[in-house]
Order: C-alpha cells, then sequence, then structure tokens
C-alpha cells in the first residue's frame, strides 16, 4: 500500500533502518542451512546453499551449521555426514518416525524449536515448495524478517545479512536487511547459487535433538505420494547444455527445431515465458523468473530477445549464445557470443553441423 | 460453509517501467489487476460453495483504490467483500501483513461466521513471496495446504479435506481437518465469468470497508512499516555486463560452421565434452 | 433475462456513451451503461487532444480533478518528404491562460475517470460485458440488449448505441449498413515513454505546456493519411492513419507506415532512446457527413463514431461523440418527460438538436473534402509535398544560382509533375471543399 502522507515507504522509509539488536537476540551466532530431504534424496540446492553459507560464516567469522530434519534411519544420517563434504563445521539432527514425509506442523516444530534452542543468527533453505511452505510458517512462528527468492547473500560492515532479490515483476532489485530480529531468514531459489566443490571430510560435530511430539498430535496425514512420471520430467535445471527458443521462432511447428539440436547435443530444451503461455510447450520448460533457473556450461537462445525476467534465469550460464534477428535485442548485453540472423534457417544447419562435428567418427577423432 | 478468499490488487507488473535515469518505478499508467494467482483461489472457493452452499467473503488490505479488484470479485460471483484499509498499515512486509489480514479473518469471523476454509493465492507478483499465506495460517492457528493442485474431497459434515499438494518430484496427497488454509496452484481451474445478475449485483454492492480500528487492530506497532522486521535498503537496477556479445562474422562461410567455430574456440574442453554427451545419431 | 427494466441502456463507455449516461443518470434516469472492456477505457485508441469546451457542459469543474496531460500551446503542421518537413508552427502565451482550450490526454485514465463520474451520477456501470444483439420486438422494434453473460438479456425503454466506429450492433439488426472501406481509416499508434524533462527539453515546453504536431506528405505513399505526435507528461504519442480502402489497394501494412515515420529524420531525435509500451490500433470514421447513418429509429439512437460523426479535416472525434451523446440524451429525457413512447418520429428531436448544433454544422462544411482528398491522394501526399521541399530547398540552398532562375525552376518543376490545368483544378476544389 502507499501511504499518501510520506515518502514511498521504498528504500529508507522503514521506521528502524538502524541496527538496535535487543539483549537478548545478540545470543544468536553461527549461519544455519536447512538441509532438506524428502524419500532419502537431499535437494541440490541445499548443497548450494551450503557454498553460500560457507562464504558467510567465513565472513562472520563464525560456524555453518546443517540441519537435517526427517525419519530415522541411513538417509537422515547420511546427509548430515555429506553436509561436512559440503563445508559444515557441524550438523544439527531432528530424526522422529513422524516426520518421514513433509508436513508443515511437524517440520515447522522441529526447525523452530532447533531454532529456540541453538540460536543461529542467519537461517537459509531452499525456495523450493516445501522450503517455501517451511519458511513462511517458522518466520512467522518466530516473528521474524524472512526475505524470499534471494539472488544474492552477502554481510554488510556490521555484520548483518545483505540479501538482495528482485522486486516489481524483475524490473529491479532490492537489498534487505533484518537488523533488529533474529535469526535472519532467507530463501534461495536452485541454481542461483553456484554448486560448490565436493570435498571429503569426516563428519566431526552432530547434535541430536528430540522432535518431542507424537503422531496423535499430528492432523494431517499423507495418504499416498505419486511421483511425477520420470519420462515427463525435465532435468532442466540441472542441464549442462540447455537449448531454448523464444517467440521469434513463430510456431510450435519451428519449435521442433530446437528439440532437434537439443537431441543432437544431449541438451535439455527450454523456453521463453510466452509459449508457455501461448501452450506450445509445458510449463517445467520454462526458463527464468517465473520458471526455472539454469547454469549450464552452454546455452543456446534462439529467438529470444532477452528480457530481464528470462535474463535472471540464465545470467549463470558459463557460455551463452543468441541467435536473434535483431543486433540491437537487449539478449546481446549479456550473451558472450551472438549471431544475427533467422534462426529458423540458422538452426537446421547448426544442428546439422553439430552432428557431423561430434559423429562417431569425430569421436574416434577426438579420442586419439 | 463460509470460505474466505484473500486477494490482492498489484500494478500489472508486465507494464511496469523504470525510469531509465532515476532507476525508479514510473507507476504513473500502469494498470491494477487481481493478483493472478488469486483467481486459481477464488474458483476453487466458488467452486465449493456452489456444490456445498454457503458464502465466499473476499478479504483485501490495499489503498482505497483497491475496491476496484474486490468489485471484481463480486463480478465473478463471490457473496461479499471486504476492503482492509488504513494508512497504519502502509509500507507492510509479509509479517505485518499477515498480522493485519489475520486480524481481519477474526473480525469476519465474528461478524459473519467463522470461516471453514481461508483461500490465498499460491503468491503475489509484486511481491512474489509466497509467505502471506502461511503466514495467516499460523497466526491463526490454522492447518496450511501449500501448493495444491486439486482439492479431491471436502466433507463438511466429518469437517475433513482431501487434496493434492504439488511437492518436488511428485504430488503428495494429504488429508487434514477444517478449518484450514489452502493456497492454490496456479494453471489449476479456469475463473469463471458471472452471470449477468452477479454483474448487476457486484455493480451496486456495498464494500465493507475496515480501519485499523474497525477490524480489531488492538497493536499498531505490528502494522505497516512499524511492524515490518525487514528493511528495504537499496533499490537498484540489474547491472549490464561489461562487454557486449561478440558477434559472430559469417560473410564467408556457412553462418553454423562460423558460430560451432567460434564456441570452440572460447571454449576449447567444449568439443569433447559435447562428443561425450551427445547421442543424436 | 434479467426482471429488472432500465430507462435506458447505454452499449459502451467510451466518450459518446459516457456523455449520454452521465446526462441521463444527471437527470434521474434509470440507466444501464455495457462497455465490453475491462473498463471504461481499457479498448479505447486516441491520439488524444482533448477539447475542454464539449467536457465543460458535461462537468463543469473537470479541470481540477480530470487526469489530464499537458495543455496545448503549440501546433505544428508539417508537410513531410522522405527527407525533410516544410512546416507552420503556431504557437502563442494566450494559451496558457486559466482555462485552456485543448488538452492531451490518455484515454485510458481519461475514460476512467469519466466513467467514475457516471457511476457517481448513479447509473449502473457493467464492464466486460459485451452487448451481443440487439433485442427486438416481433415489429423490430428494439427493446433491450442481449449481452455474453450468462441469463444476460436486458429490457429497456431505449437503447443508445454508442458501441463506437465498428457499428456492429446497428449493422446486425440491419439498422445500418457497414461502414465502407473508404470511409474508414485505420490508425495505428504507439506510446513513446520518455523522462519527463527529455519531452519538455525536445518540444522546448515548460511546466505542462504540450505540442502537437500534425504531418502529412510521402509517408504515407500517396495514401490519404495523416501522423500525429502528440507530447503528454511521460510519453509521446504517435501514430499514423490512412484509409482502409487504400490499404486494400496498395498492399501497405500499417505497421510498416509507422515505422517509416518513426525513422523519418525529422521524427527520429523526438523519440529517440524512448521505451514504447503499447501498440494499438483503430478505426476513425472519415466519410464525412455523406456517410451518416440513420441517427434514431423505434427505440434506439446512435452516437458518436457509431454514427460516424468524426470530423477528420480538423481531427475532432471526441467532442463530437460528446457532444452528440449529450445531446441525444437530452432529447430522450424530453421524450420521457412527456412520457411519450420511444418511437422513431419521437426520437427524431435528437436528429433535430444535433442539426443546430456544431456537429452537423461542421460536418456539412466538409462534406466534400472526403472525396477530394480520396480521389486526389497521389497528388496531396506524394507530388505536393515532394514539390514543396524541392521548391523550399531551392529557396535556401546559396550555390550561386540567379534567384529569378531558381523561381522559374520551381514552377517548372510544379508544373511538369501536375501540368497547369491540373493545379488549377486542384486549388479550385480545395478551396470549394473547404468553404
Ligand atoms: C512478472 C513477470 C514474470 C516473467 N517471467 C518470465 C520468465 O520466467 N521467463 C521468461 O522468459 N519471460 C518471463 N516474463 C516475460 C518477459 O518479460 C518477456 O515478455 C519474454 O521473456 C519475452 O519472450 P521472447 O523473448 O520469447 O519474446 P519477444 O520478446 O517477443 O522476443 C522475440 C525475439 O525473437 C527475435 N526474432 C524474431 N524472429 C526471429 C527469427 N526468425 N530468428 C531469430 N530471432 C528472431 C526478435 O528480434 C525478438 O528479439 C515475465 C514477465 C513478467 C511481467
Ligand atoms: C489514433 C486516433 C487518434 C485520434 N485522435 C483524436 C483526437 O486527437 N481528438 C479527438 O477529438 N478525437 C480523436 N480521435 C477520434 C476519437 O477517438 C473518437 O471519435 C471517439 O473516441 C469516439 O467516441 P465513441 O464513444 O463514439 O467511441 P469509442 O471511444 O470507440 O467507444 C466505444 C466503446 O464501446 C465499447 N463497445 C463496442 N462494442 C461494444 C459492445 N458490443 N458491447 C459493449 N461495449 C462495446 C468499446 O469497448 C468502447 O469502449 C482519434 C481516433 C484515433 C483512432
Ligand atoms: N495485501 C493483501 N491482501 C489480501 N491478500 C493478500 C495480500 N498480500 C498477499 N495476499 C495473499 O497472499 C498470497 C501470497 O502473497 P505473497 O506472499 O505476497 O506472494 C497472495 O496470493 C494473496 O492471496
Amino acid at each position: 500500500m502507499s501511504e499518501p502522507t510520506k515518502a514511498p515507504p521504498a528504500a529508507a522509509g522503514r521506521a528502524a533502518t538502524k541496527k538496535e539488536l535487543p539483549e537478548h537476540f545478540k545470543a544468536y551466532k553461527h549461519v544455519w542451512v536447512f538441509i532438506e530431504q524428502e524419500r532419502g534424496q537431499v535437494h541440490p540446492v541445499s548443497w548450494e546453499l551450503m557454498g553460500a553459507g560457507r562464504e558467510l560464516a567465513d565472513k562472520l567469522k563464525v560456524d555453518l551449521a546443517a540441519v537435517v530434519i526427517g525419519p530415522p534411519g541411513e538417509a537422515v544420517q547420511h546427509a548430515a555426514a555429506e553436509s561436512f563434504c559440503y563445508g559444515a563445521d557441524l550438523a544439527y539432527i531432528v530424526a522422529d518416525e513422524v516426520l518421514t514425509d513433509y508436513r508443515n506442523e511437524a517440520y515447522t516444530k522441529a526447525l523452530t524449536d532447533t531454532v529456540n534452542t541453538f540460536k543461529p543468527e542467519i537461517l537459509l533453505l531452499g525456495a523450493t515448495t516445501l522450503g517455501r511452505d517451511l519458511a513462511g510458517s517458522v518466520a512467522t512462528t518466530l516473528l521474524t524478517g524472512l526475505t524470499a527468492d534471494c539472488t544474492a547473500l552477502d554481510v554488510d560492515a556490521d555484520g548483518s545479512l545483505a540479501a538482495t532479490r528482485p522486486t516489481f515483476g524483475g524490473s529491479l532489485l532490492c537489498t534487505i536487511y533484518t537488523l533488529n530480529y533474529r535469526p535472519q531468514m532467507a530463501t534461495v531459489r536452485p541454481r542461483v547459487m553456484p554448486m560448490p566443490e565436493r570435498i571429503e571430510k569426516p563428519a566431526t560435530r552432530i547434535i541430536e535433538h528430540k522432535l518431542g511430539m507424537v503422531e496423535e498430535d499430528i492432523v494431517t496425514k499423507v495418504l499416498s505420494f505419486i511421483p511425477d512420471r520420470d519420462s515427463a520430467k525435465s532435468n532442466l535445471a540441472y542441464a549442462d547444455i540447455v537449448v531454448a527458443g523464444g517467440l521469434g521462432l513463430g510456431s510450435p511447428e519451428n519449435f521442433q527445431l530446437v528439440k532437434g539440436l537439443a537431441a543432437v547435443l544431449g541438451a535439455e530444451f527450454g523456453c521463453s515465458r510466452p509459449l508457455v503461455q501461448k501452450g506450445w510447450v509445458t510449463s517445467d520448460r520454462q526458463i527464468g523468473q517465473t520458471g526455472k533457473t539454469i547454469r549450464p556450461k552452454l546455452y543456446i537462445a534462439a529467438g529470444i530477445s532477452g528480457a530481464i525476467q528470462h535474463r535472471v534465469g540464465v545470467e549463470g550460464a558459463d557460455l551463452i549464445v543468441a541467435i536473434n534477428t535483431d543486433k540491437n535485442a537487449p539478449i546481446f548485453d549479456f550473451a558472450h557470443v551472438g549471431i544475427v540472423t533467422d534462426a529458423i534457417r540458422l538452426l537446421p544447419a547448426l544442428t546439422e553441423a553439430f552432428r557431423a562435428r561430434l559423429s562417431p567418427h569425430s569421436r574416434d577423432r577426438i579420442a586419439s | 460453509m463460509h470460505i474466505v478468499v484473500c486477494i490482492k490488487q498489484v500494478p500489472d507488473s508486465a507494464q511496469i517501467r523504470v525510469h531509465p535515469v532515476t532507476n525508479t518505478i514510473m507507476r504513473q499508467g500502469v494498470p491494477t489487476i487481481i493478483n493472478p494467482y488469486d483467481l486459481f483461489a477464488l474458483e476453487a472457493a466458488l467452486q465449493l460453495r456452489d456444490k456445498f452452499g454457503g458464502e465466499v467473503t473476499v478479504l483485501t488490505m490495499g489503498p482505497p483504490s483497491a475496491e476496484d479488484s474486490l468489485r471484481r470479485a463480486l463480478t465473478y460471483g463471490a457473496d461479499r467483500a471486504v476492503l482492509l484499509t488504513d494508512r497504519f498499515f502502509a509500507g507492510a512486509d509479509t509479517l505485518a501483513t499477515t498480522y493485519a489480514l489475520a486480524t481481519a479473518i477474526r473480525k469476519i469471523s465474528e461478524t459473519f461466521g467463522a470461516p471453514d476454509i481461508v483461500f490465498t493465492g499460491k503468491q503475489t507478483i509484486d511481491g512474489d513471496t509466497a509467505q502471506v499465506g502461511p503466514g495467516i495460517a499460523k497466526r491463526l492457528g490454522l492447518l496450511q495446504l501449500t501448493y495444491v493442485a486439486k482439492i479431491n474431497e471436502v466433507d463438511p459434515a466429518a469437517r475433513t479435506i482431501e487434496a493434492e499438494r504439488r511437492s518436488e518430484g511428485g504430488v503428495q496427497v494429504l488429508k487434514t481437518k477444517l478449518p484450514c488454509l489452502v493456497t492454490m496452484l496456479e494453471a489449476t481451474n479456469e475463473i469463471r465469468r458471472g452471470a449477468m445478475a452477479d454483474a448487476l449485483r457486484a455493480a451496486r454492492a456495498q464494500i465493507v470497508t475496515w480501519s485499523a480500528k474497525d477490524a480489531g487492530v488492538e497493536d499498531i506497532s505490528k502494522c505497516g512499516l512499524k511492524g515490518s522486521p525487514t528493511i528495504v535498503k537499496r533499490v537498484f537496477a540489474p547491472s549490464a555486463r561489461a562487454e557486449k556479445a561478440v558477434f559472430v562474422d559469417f560473410a564467408n562461410r556457412p553462418p553454423a560452421e562460423a558460430l560451432i567455430e567460434e564456441l570452440f574456440k572460447r571454449q576449447p574442453k567444449l568439443e569433447a565434452e559435447l562428443v561425450s554427451s551427445a547421442h543424436g545419431f | 433475462m434479467i426482471e429488472e427494466r432500465f430507462d435506458a441502456i447505454v452499449v459502451g463507455a467510451g466518450m459518446a456513451g459516457n456523455a449520454a449516461a452521465l446526462t441521463m443518470a444527471k437527470r434521474g434516469m434509470k440507466v444501464l451503461q455495457l462497455e465490453r472492456g475491462e473498463y471504461s477505457g481499457s479498448k479505447n485508441v486516441q491520439g488524444a487532444i482533448l477539447y475542454a469546451d464539449m467536457l465543460e457542459k458535461l462537468i463543469p469543474e473537470f479541470r481540477e480533478e480530470a487526469p489530464l496531460e499537458r495543455h496545448l500551446v503549440e501546433q505544428r503542421f508539417w508537410m513531410l518528404d522522405d527527407k525533410s518537413h516544410v512546416g507552420l508552427h503556431y504557437k502563442s502565451d494566450d494559451f496558457n491562460e486559466e482555462k485552456p482550450n485543448r488538452y492531451t490526454i490518455i484515454r485510458a485514465q481519461f475514460d476512467k475517470w469519466f466513467s467514475s463520474k457516471v457511476k457517481e451520477a448513479g447509473a449502473t456501470v457493467l464492464c466486460e460485458t459485451t452487448v451481443t444483439e440487439l433485442a427486438q420486438d416481433a415489429y423490430g422494434k428494439v427493446i433491450g440488449v442481449k449481452t455474453d453473460r450468462r441469463d444476460g438479456e436486458i429490457h429497456a425503454d431505449v437503447v443508445v448505441l454508442a458501441e463506437g466506429v465498428n457499428g456492429l450492433l446497428g449493422t446486425r439488426a440491419g439498422l445500418r449498413d457497414r461502414p465502407k472501406p473508404e470511409n474508414v481509416a485505420l490508425a495505428v499508434k504507439e506510446m513513446h515513454f520518455l523522462p519527463r524533462e527529455t519531452i519538455e527539453a525536445r518540444f522546448n515546453l515548460k511546466g505542462d505546456e504540450g505540442a502537437v504536431i500534425e504531418a502529412a506528405g510521402t509517408i504515407s505513399r500517396g495514401m490519404t493519411g495523416m501522423g500525429f505526435i502528440y507530447s503528454n507528461k511521460e510519453c509521446i504519442s504517435l501514430g499514423i492513419g490512412c484509409l482502409v480502402s487504400d490499404f486494400q489497394k496498395t498492399g501497405e501494412t500499417p505497421y510498416g507506415l509507422l515505422e517509416r515515420f518513426k525513422q523519418h529524420p525529422s521524427v527520429a531525435p523526438l523519440i529517440e532512446g524512448s521505451e514504447v509500451k503499447e501498440y494499438s490500433a483503430h478505426l476513425i470514421p472519415e466519410g464525412g457527413y455523406n456517410a451518416i447513418p440513420e441517427l434514431c429509429g423505434d427505440g434506439w439512437v446512435v452516437v458518436g463514431d457509431a454514427a460516424q460523426l468524426n470530423n477528420a479535416i480538423h481531427r475532432e472525434g471526441s467532442n463530437l461523440a460528446m457532444t452528440s451523446g449529450r445531446i441525444a440524451a437530452e432529447a430522450i429525457f424530453q421524450v420521457k418527460s412527456r412520457r411519450d413512447p420511444m418511437t422513431k418520429a419521437n426520437l427524431a428531436l435528437y436528429k433535430k438538436m444535433l442539426e443546430e448544433s456544431f456537429v452537423i454544422k461542421d460536418l456539412k462544411k466538409y462534406k466534400d473534402m472526403p472525396a477530394l482528398l480520396h480521389n486526389q491522394s497521389q497528388n496531396f501526399f506524394l507530388t505536393y509535398p515532394q514539390l514543396v521541399s524541392k521548391a523550399m530547398q531551392n529557396f535556401l540552398r546559396v550555390d550561386g544560382t540567379p534567384k529569378k532562375e531558381k523561381e522559374s525552376s520551381t514552377v517548372r518543376s510544379f508544373v511538369n509533375a501536375r501540368s497547369w490545368t491540373g493545379l488549377f483544378g486542384d486549388a479550385f476544389r480545395f478551396a470549394r471543399a473547404w468553404r
């Protein structure tokens, strides 16, 4: 809402912009990352956050801790152990049968109790469906600030978390602080942070915390879990090579050219948002602010103008190649290699040329 | 059955412009719309009401002009609209927003009957946080079902609800008790066109308008800017990359060849990696 | 079907419909207004210049609250060839008066405000509701409308057709013919956003002053048409329109013309670096007096663009729309006050009152102009602009050629291009059409 009597509440408008941390919050120390595991699988975003968390902890000269919540058993122990290989100084485990499946009530209690007991100053979660469900509940229970979908995390001179996120449909970025409440919470979307290198390390300090809840306390029951059919599932976010098409392709038929090139390269294919809206491509293939963030080694964008909402989803790519008929298209402002030509004609030629270069014959050539 | 749907009036972000010099948002002429995600929540609520009877109350916190959005919601077929508006609410972050909305829902409960379900959208297109739904649930002590793709069954007598919730890699089928809060996923239904009678009623309806005091807010310091733990310190435009793209010159040879050469020249390891990943022949 | 009956139903919430609904509602009539757009103005395209006088008649204090952009202090007419323009500029401080006469507006915002006044006056306004058909009784009398909403038929004593240039409902009901391609222009328009200061610097304006450029010439490729550039507070509206029949004949595309217009060396610097946010296309009725259809019948009247009430020569449309809407409403109110039925004979009062107003008088004055411009489009929009440009160059370029020779070469080029009889004929025809 805008307030007529005052300047817009943006930038410096907040009531308390100075840090005046109340006494009882001064005990809050260390950086925590919530390790998201479901059915034995750790979501890669958790390791990405460990990378970011390590940097913050080093700057603050504090510990980095992983928090693993789940059912008792191998999977949770293993996740906790793995966290050391991604930089953890210690790990907290809350393990209980009632935590077998993700349920808001139980997980919120598990995480809020650990926070209240061990008092971290920063708590990071992945902006997945689980992470967002949990973060919102935990922040409200703790009555602290939460910055969602951050694209950059840093600490400033006085040790406060500076969380940067897109605002106004991605046209602008803003940096948000939680100065006078603890913990400072933030969520980050998968693939926004680089995956840190895994370095083999022994699991040293693991602290177990009791949940103190029984099944009868939990109203919500999980009746079943229907996994996505594998064939329909795209591995877009984690692909090494991505080929994507935009409105410049003009028709759903021409989008097949993108798929063709992707097939030859062993790549995943993606698209800009208008193609999803037109129903040409399914929504799990959308790249960008309201779709997937990708960090491939090679990204080829054909007929995509490079709007800011698309850009934020691909900027992490090592090599961005843009094919566009308009030499002034904004995509050339952030692509590394550009080619000004008709994608509808170039794509088939490129597919053929790659097919020739990458044929078994050439394979031998490179191997030798 | 009484259902409350929280909707937010947002600027149509597709039409937002940033001042090229000062990097501030140019709001002039940017139309406002009902947050598109909230329409899925509204339609889900209307379907339940049509099935079980009862009423749908739409609620928004916003400036007085947010009345437009409420009136629209009535056109779609909602029964009642509540506008929560007060200068004390200005500048609220998600925590302060949930405080205000939760207080208003309590007041709605006293005035028009306790809600069985509170619906919100998955997220807004301006705040984009997806936190307000879970926040309201916590404040009201409601059970929450987020990212709901489908409501399988509601049993008003047994006071249970069964729904499919999107989670990573699959769908969780959950069953819980009423009252609860549901955040609806996008593309799960299509908002109806209200009948002529709905449109007529909406055009003439009296919108219930509450100030902080009317809604029963006891602690003004928990509202708006004051009640917001987060502080926006800096707003800025994304920086441009230093150098622009290198354009591939293909005057003398086929463009595809020229492009591939440029790629392999830049990243010598790429060719070997491609060979190992490619399986297109 | 809805049981409730209204005194009048107004179809459309543009300038004409809003004026009609406002006037009737203020008179205490029970009015229902239906608009297919999301809100009044959401679908409306106009340059747009607002003429204060006609609005003042409806809402005297409008200057205090209406979303106005800039009041106009300068008008430029440009005759363009591909590289130059010859211009007539008029700017006067007199236009910085207390109650300025002309303003630029953004229709989407202005109409929204206008509509809020209609609602305040007590009319029931339903948006996102398209009238699909007129409801008629067995005798053909219009008794109400059918809409695209469920159970959407609704009745009234009289229907005011303010549906804009297409006039689809009237045509469908057999009350009038479809507008002919040679009587409508297709205009395309873009909004170019720039910081306020930049616009003021480029147009040499201060405060809320505004300027307007009207341009004709080779940009329309010999078709009958004109380009316009209007300064708003934070954006420039820029567009061009040509007769639909000409587009059909030449195969030119409106967007192609607009692109060319924007790239013209006199235009490009005005919009450089701007962000384009809106592209829209709309028809303008340009048939003038001779194209006006039947204005009323049993149970209906037609107003504004739907009645082809548009003065293409002066680029006036919204004022004719507002005035015809107001007059129709007054006429309907008089018929109602006498408790007479809304028959064609009784509603003819509207026609009579309109004939006495500037609306019909102005259109009559220019009744031959559309045909002239149309028949002579090659000359007016291609040959003459090029000749004039050449003449100006001849006049200005100092290259040692004796002045006398220069003059006769200019005359020669005119005559060669058009012949003496042609030139006199054009001048004569033009003068007569203008008179
Ligand atoms: C809140 C919000 C969230 C959004 N989220 C996303 C998001 O997550 N992802 C996303 O992608 N967008 C998103 N958008 C939309 C975004 O703003 C742009 O509208 C969109 O990315 C444009 O898609 P495009 O590049 O395919 O189409 P266009 O912008 O129309 O660009 C088409 C391009 O193709 C070029 N072209 C035309 N013909 C050819 C040809 N034959 N060969 C080669 N090039 C050609 C043109 O020069 C042009 O540059 C979002 C918008 C909003 C408001
Ligand atoms: C590019 C351009 C520039 C112009 N510049 C100027 C200018 O500078 N000054 C000037 O005075 N005039 C100008 N005009 C002309 C002016 O815009 C019109 O004359 C004026 O808008 C006519 O008003 P109206 O109410 O008759 O029609 P409109 O403003 O077109 O309104 C008609 C309304 O009816 C609605 N409608 C249509 N069909 C239905 C239906 N079946 N059911 C429900 N609703 C329906 C439409 O959505 C619309 O809101 C310009 C026109 C154009 C296209
Ligand atoms: N000011 C508000 N008034 C009413 N509902 C809101 C408001 N802000 C957010 N919501 C609801 O909360 C959901 C999530 O919002 P957000 O957390 O901002 O992404 C929205 O889809 C709305 O249903």
